[in-house]
């Protein structure tokens, strides 16, 4: 027990430190955040800016655009530990594989929560969607969130320090999150009132890909970290 | 079973292993290419089409000349499992281990898997042009799943291909590969768990619904692929190992030549190289 409250108490204290250092960098909220707005406002272009066309497609364009932004969040959380040494002195801190991972992983979602909030503002304005069920969207939204921040902090750590970490980085961890885009779309596709379907059972399928994701990544991520 | 070996021998020119041949691997790749060749006519001319009556219309129904795709496509399936299954297995080994053996073994289970993923997925798409009357189904579960497979382990070879600290890469690789074969159990069974949402029929094979000569193609077919897949798992096997063999010579004679350019030769002797008047 004293074990769990030392490893939760060492995640927040990474978590604090990762998000300590955004608040003072700005990097999500100067270069991440405008990037999201941007792709929401390209797919309006692209779709020749037709109302019910984006009205329909919303769910998808919505969670494409989070997977794109999110890749710029989670290299910018793994190159938070490969500069000055800080991955060394983490390693000889003390602190657990586990605990640094759980830290990471809640400061990437942290950040996600911030960058979903952004875009379903996105979706209302640029798109015209209206939501017709707010919990499931929250709901749904958290554990998409907690998904690709899972797996995100796993694979950025196993591409960090390596010389092609930036084009390692999305083919490695796309294909994971696929079937976490296809359940949010689905779930969202309910929320926006878009698609007829059980957006309930697609959080479910969320909720447990969210949980898979992180027990794998708390697992492994040791293995990652001794290098 | 056998130790495994903790890293490969010294690259031996000119003698048997640098090669990646050997005579029971040569009888291996004949028996294959004459299984392949047998497995050819039995598939594409010996065997009937499927085709049915309608019992009330009379009309024909059936997938008529496209089943024959399926004498290559399921045993490639299979074959497919095995690879990523035995990938998986030595990707333990090399977590546990950490031996060159299970790291080579690892990397040649993924690439021919993904080869043979890759042709289960193309054979699987001209098999579904004439009966679903499409390339591709966006909607069926088990080619989503597999090509999920498919694109986890692509990303799996392109970290393989990237420079730096070979163990670090491979314990990278190692947990990439243990992850993406929990997408296995999902290809498997999708067609049981998602069938509304499949085009794949569900298997035939477990209660025997085929016999006679079809069947016999079909046994055949995992046969052959299977000496297909022993072959090339073999063949690549030997040159990540003799590729190892030969990064090793290639940075013990780098610290030879660099210690033959120290000319104190105090240094020398404390490194363990004999004076110059020592050597021959």
């Amino acid at each position: 027990m004293s074990t769990l409250r030392t490893v939760l108490r060492d995640a927040r204290l990474v978590a604090g430190r990762d998000l300590r250092i955004e608040a003072r960098s700005r990097v999500v909220v100067d270069q991440v955040l405008p990037f999201a707005v941007l792709v929401l406002v390209l797919f309006g272009f692209a779709l020749d800016a037709d109302h019910s066309t984006l009205r329909t497609f919303a769910p998808g364009l919505f969670w494409v655009t989070v997977l794109l932004s999110a890749l710029l969040a989670i290299q910018r959380s793994a190159s938070l530990d490969s500069a000055d040494g800080t991955g060394t002195s983490l390693r000889m801190s003390g602190l657990s594989p586990v605990a640094r991972y759980l830290g990471r992983t809640t400061a990437v979602f942290v950040q996600l929560l911030v960058l979903e909030a952004l875009l379903v503002g996105g979706l209302v304005v640029l798109y015209g969607v209206s939501v017709e069920e707010w919990f499931l969207l929250v709901v749904a939204g958290v554990a998409a969130g907690v998904a690709v921040a899972a797996a995100g902090t796993l694979y950025g750590a196993l591409a960090s320090g390596l010389r092609a970490r930036e084009t390692l980085l999305p083919i490695l961890v796309l294909p994971v999150l696929a079937p976490v885009l296809i359940g949010a779309t689905r779930a969202f596709d309910d929320a926006l009132g878009v698609a007829a379907v059980d957006g309930w059972a697609w959080t479910g399928l969320l909720a447990v890909a969210a949980l898979v994701l992180t027990v794998v990544g708390a697992s492994a991520h040791g293995a990652l970290v001794e290098d | 079973m056998a130790e495994e070996p903790m890293s490969p021998a010294p690259l031996p020119e000119g003698t048997a292993s640098d090669t990646t041949g050997s005579r029971g691997s040569r009888l291996l790749g004949v028996l294959a290419l004459v299984g392949l060749a047998v497995l050819g006519v039995l598939a594409f001319v010996l065997t009937d089409p499927d085709v049915r009556i309608h019992p009330s219309t009379g009309a024909e129904f059936g997938q008529f000349d496209a089943v024959r795709m399926l004498y290559v496509h399921v045993p490639l399936a299979v074959m497919t499992y095995l690879a990523y299954g035995l990938c998986a297995v030595a990707s333990l080994g090399v977590l546990i281990r950490r031996t060159p053996w299970w790291d080579v073994t690892a990397h040649a289970a993924a690439e021919v898997g993904t080869v043979f993923c890759g042709l289960v997925l193309v054979t699987g798409s001209i098999w579904g042009r004439p009966v679903w009357n499409t390339w591709w189904e966006w909607g069926d579960v088990r080619l989503m799943t597999t090509l999920v497979l498919f694109l986890m382990f692509a990303g799996y070879l392109a970290l393989r291909r990237t420079t730096g600290d070979p163990r670090a890469v491979s314990r990278r690789a190692a947990v990439v590969a243990l992850v993406a074969v929990l997408d296995l159990p999902l290809v498997n069974r999708s067609v049981e768990w998602w069938e509304n949402r499949t085009l794949h029929q569900q298997s035939t094979l477990g209660d025997l619904k085929i016999e006679d000569l079809t069947l016999f193609t079909l046994m055949l077919g995992f046969l052959v692929l299977g000496m297909v897949l022993a072959w090339l798992l073999l063949h690549r096997f030997r040159v990540g190992w003799l590729e190892r063999a030969a990064l090793d010579h290639s940075v013990a004679a780098a610290i030879v030549e660099r210690r033959g350019e120290t000319p104190d030769d105090e240094l020398r002797r404390a490194v363990g190289d004999p004076s110059p008047g020592e050597s021959s």
